[in-house]
């Protein structure tokens, strides 16, 4: 046994690829994810419960649409601003859509400069997705007012089907509420990189967990799980 | 898929700007199939197309699920299947209670009317 436990962390540069690295990887008594720190593999699992979650928002969502016979209100519409005396379509979700994905633009280089020690364009580049994610929740906000403004509520709204409101305010309330944690996270996570607190493993003072670079990587997943649920919020609820 | 032994994962910075570039043509792309107004099966496949490959660059690329190793993937993405059983499922349920409510709901349940954008 002895020999074994030695021969798991020493042989891991050397195990198979493909088909059959699944296989060793998954058989006998021993750590399945190897080379990623057990936060990471933690997180992972996190999102995809969270993927759970939000996949029956939206299948909830696609049951009641597909089952009204009341015609569904034109998002197209609903969502339309008048910008510069111009009426555009849409116009609100798209800059949204830009804001979060130039956000996870930003996160993935912050974990990237983490990584290589460069702390200051790690924590600024921390800083200014944390800015991203709260001009979007601002955005929202703003959306939130405008509908509920012109009628919409989750028993009804004047364009159609009362279903609208209800899926409205539930898929993207809990997807706002997703980007508003991830701010706070942020900001705690590029204050810990601008302090040196990840170089000298100081505890967390939450958790007491001593963590390296890697949070800032697990951080990212985060963020990336969020743009990645919008990406389908934006292709089915505001699109569709 | 694994070839790198440093620390985390860190790729050139070029990969990055190649996704962040490709997610931005790919949103405007989407955005535009709403503002010409494409219908019908036009519409609903340029919009899967775009979303999946917009899902797939982040999951890729930015979360590294490229590099990882297969059994990390396998372990996120097989549960996945499910959730395609459970879409499935639900769309003939939705599909039979909508049949039910166009055959039986206007005969003298009295709360709705078939006439468009009117509710009560």
């Amino acid at each position: 046994m002895a020999g074994s436990a030695k021969e798991n962390t020493t042989a891991l540069p050397t195990r198979p690829d493909g088909m059959e690295g699944l296989v060793a990887d998954w058989s006998s008594d021993q750590r399945a994810f190897k080379n990623v720190p057990w936060g990471k593999a933690m997180m992972w699992i996190f999102l995809l419960s969270d993927t759970f979650i939000f996949t029956c928002f939206l299948t909830s969502y696609m049951t009641v649409r597909m089952s009204t016979v009341v015609p569904w209100p034109n998002t197209s519409e609903v969502f339309a601003l008048t910008l510069f005396g111009q009426h555009i379509p849409l116009i609100l979700i798209a800059i949204m859509t830009f804001i979060l994905i130039s956000s996870s633009g930003t996160m993935a280089m912050a974990v990237k400069f983490g990584y290589e020690k460069n702390r200051k364009i790690c924590a600024i580049l921390l800083i200014v997705t944390a800015m991203f994610g709260a001009s979007f929740v601002g955005m929202q906000a703003f959306e939130w007012t405008k509908l509920i403004e012109e009628g919409v509520r989750p028993w009804g709204n004047p364009m159609g089907a009362a279903q609208f409101g209800s899926c409205f305010f539930m898929i993207t309330g809990f997807h706002g509420f997703h980007v508003s944690i991830g701010v706070i996270f942020l900001l705690i996570v590029a204050r810990k990189v601008w302090k040196g607190h990840l170089e000298d493993m100081k505890p967390g003072f939450f958790t007491s967990r001593r963590g390296g670079y890697e949070v800032v990587e697990i951080m990212g997943l985060y963020w990336h799980f969020v743009d990645l649920v919008w990406v389908f919020i934006f292709a089915f609820f505001y699109l569709w | 898929m694994s070839e790198a032994q440093v620390e985390g994962q860190q790729h050139p910075i070029a990969i990055y700007f190649w996704v962040w570039g490709a997610l931005f043509v790919l949103s405007t792309m989407s955005y535009m199939v709403d503002y010409l107004q494409f219908q019908g099966l036009l519409r609903w496949s340029l919009i899967i197309i775009f979303m999946l490959l917009k899902a797939g660059f982040i999951i890729a690329v930015f979360m590294h699920l490229y590099y990882e190793r297969l059994a990390m993937a396998c372990a996120l993405m097989i549960p996945v299947g499910a959730l395609l059983v459970l879409i499935a499922l639900m769309s003939f349920e939705a599909d039979f209670t909508n049949m039910t409510r166009e055959v039986y709901l206007d005969q003298g349940s009295g709360i709705l009317v078939m006439e468009e954008g009117t509710i009560h």
